[in-house]
């Protein structure tokens, strides 16, 4: 090949080994699977990618974390009887940070793969449509865990360092983990499946975005226009129409959250398994549809 | 390697393979059909991704309908299409794929070493591949196929989109695949000429149907001919005339060049081709040509295109149908 022989006077050291044959471990579908979960997964933090898509999730991720330190700094400091924000609380005060996170990421995760149509070559390989969906959605929501959970245990180390009491804030820190868990769950589903819409990353990126805002803006509206009207029900039921404020509910009546819909007005408990009907349904109905989008997209 | 038995494929619409049943032997073969003859529906069914409407196949001795996950374990696929993310290193995107196939870390990075290496890729495998060239794009593409040493590679149109000189490292490169590393080779092609110098075996289909298959020296041998130029001397004034008529003497089949385009575009009349019979033939060009007292310019052996053998193969389909 006449490679081969036009770079042989520079670097002829390596060029007489032949082919070599490998009998070493064949570890099969899960380690597969596995892999394009850890790939996705850093892919998603900029790791082991160009150093300018590090820059984005990173400065998220440190936007994210800021606060909590002030928080726990201040508690500390000023020996604060509790934390200034409860753990459930947290994520509902930074959701434009999971959403921009999420917005950026979930088209990096699916929509590249669709674009470069790499995920033909995912499929001749030992791995099955079930075992693409599953990594894909396990690694954006374990990076979505990651980005909620990690200021939720500054807070809590904090909490300890100030030595409010123990009981209380694992307590606390317990139903924040819970409640993130299902945050993360639920905005994987929802990125991916719009993110898996289109290949072009663009797009992608704008759908997400526009998905999340436009449907907590159009609910805290008429939750507004509901508290005017006194119609103290219609706020409770209208959290059901977007990610966030359904997350509210759920956590409001499960995870004694006290509620961020205008006045506090959650959901009683009742309504509250409603919430959890909805919360689950959609995260396994995009798990479903993101099974359906990859039917076809084989060789 | 290779084994169908009336494999069917229809779509609601078309039939894109019909009652396919063909035996392939290790060594590199040839696919040929026109697009849409059915080579890729035929890839994926043999990958076990895609299921046949009927009939059965075996990859390796394994059942495609069953065992496809052993199969893709084994066999090692080059798509036609693009399909490399152009912000990642040919390194990192092999040793990605090569786990993907389920070799451990180390063993993956080892073998994206040594297999980029084979194909080719040097110093600019660090480089993101969105600034790579067709040639190079398809040397990472055929070196990931092969990064978790494969028995059987499948290759859908590795020449596509390649000048010349690139087709030619190409098609030289397959050949290695299966002398050099051991590796059976299934490659689709739409062109005949290239397939002819790298394939063993050729197999043709055409509307999901099994036209030909058949090893190419049967294509070629049958019709080999050799090409005999020779200089006049002053005993024989037209000494292509002289010549034609000592190997007619001699019993072989004599045709004046003029026939043969090639021949005639060079602007030499003195070029005979004559059909070999045996390796006898040689020697009796030889000793017709000493004993006429003539100079011989060149005596070389003309293959006939696999591509002649096909149109004919089609006129005589045209005339029976």
């Amino acid at each position: 090949m006449p490679p081969e022989t036009a770079s042989a006077p520079a670097q002829d050291v390596i060029h007489n080994i032949g082919y070599r044959n490998y009998s070493g471990a064949r570890l099969g579908r899960s380690y597969a699977r596995r892999s394009l979960f850890s790939q996705s997964l850093r892919g998603a933090y900029g790791l082991g990618r160009s150093a300018k898509s590090k820059v984005l999730p990173m400065i998220l991720f440190g936007v994210m974390c800021l606060p909590a330190a002030i928080m726990v700094a201040v508690a500390v400091s000023a020996k604060l009887s509790k934390l200034p924000v409860e753990y459930t609380r947290y994520a509902i005060i930074m959701q434009v940070v999971i959403a921009l996170f999420l917005a950026a990421q979930a088209p990096q995760s699916v929509s590249r793969d669709l674009r470069f149509r790499t995920v033909p070559l995912y499929f001749s390989r030992p791995i099955e449509r079930v075992d693409y969906v599953t990594a894909k959605f396990a690694a954006m929501f374990s990076a979505l865990f990651i980005l909620t959970a990690t200021p939720l245990l500054i807070l809590y180390v904090g909490a300890l360092l100030a030595k409010l009491d123990f009981a209380d804030q694992t307590k606390g820190f317990a139903q924040g983990l819970v409640s993130v868990a299902l945050l993360s769950l639920l905005f994987a589903g929802i990125g991916l499946v719009v993110a898996a819409l289109t290949p072009r990353r663009g797009f992608g990126v704008a759908a997400v975005i526009a998905v999340l805002t436009i449907s907590y803006g159009v609910v805290s509206t008429v939750q507004g226009i509901a508290l005017q009207r006194d119609s103290v029900d219609a706020i409770g039921w209208m959290g059901l129409f977007s990610p966030i404020t359904l997350v509210d509910g759920v956590q409001t009546a499960f995870l004694s959250a006290s509620s961020a819909f205008p006045e506090g007005h959650g959901p009683s408990t009742a309504a509250g398994f409603v919430y959890l009907l909805v919360l689950l349904a959609v995260i396994a109905g995009s798990y479903g549809l993101l099974m359906r989008r990859y039917r076809k997209v084989g060789l | 390697m290779i084994a169908t038995e009336s494999l069917s494929k229809r779509f609601p619409r078309v039939t894109a393979l019909d009652r396919l049943s063909v035996d392939i032997t290790p060594g590199v073969t040839g696919l040929v059909g026109a697009n849409g003859a059915g080579k890729s529906t035929l890839i994926k069914i043999l990958l076990g991704l895609s299921p046949a409407t009927e009939g059965r196949a075996t990859v390796l001795g394994l059942d495609v309908a069953t065992e496809g996950a052993a199969i893709r374990e084994r066999v090692g696929y080059m798509p036609e299409h693009d399909c490399l993310p152009p912000d990642v290193s040919a390194t990192e995107f092999v040793v990605h794929m090569a786990r993907m196939s389920g070799l451990p870390v180390t063993a993956a990075r080892e073998r994206t070493a040594d297999t980029l290496r084979h194909v080719g890729l040097y110093e600019e495998r660090y480089r993101p591949m969105g600034g790579y060239s067709t040639g190079m794009k398809q040397r990472v593409k055929l070196a990931q196929a092969l990064v978790h040493d494969p028995k059987l590679v499948l290759l859908d149109e590795p020449t596509n989109g390649l000048d010349p000189v690139g087709r030619d490292e190409m098609l030289g490169l397959i050949r290695r695949i299966h002398t050099d590393f051991g590796i059976s080779v299934l490659v689709t092609s739409h062109l005949l000429g290239e397939l002819e110098r790298t394939c063993d075996h050729v197999v043709v289909i055409d509307g999901g149907k099994l036209l030909r298959s058949s090893s190419t020296s049967d294509f070629t041998q049958a019709t080999a001919s050799l090409a005999v130029e020779v200089t006049d001397s002053d005993a024989h004034p037209d000494g292509t005339a002289a010549l034609a008529a000592a190997l007619t003497a001699a019993g072989l089949t004599v045709q004046p060049a003029g026939r043969a385009a090639e021949f005639a575009a060079a602007g030499s009349g003195h070029v005979l081709l004559v059909d070999v019979t045996g390796d006898d033939t040689y020697d009796t060009v030889r000793d017709a040509v000493a004993g006429l007292g003539l100079g011989l310019v060149r005596m070389e052996q003309r293959r006939h295109r696999i591509a002649e053998v096909f149109q004919s193969a089609e006129r005589d389909s045209a005339h029976a149908a």
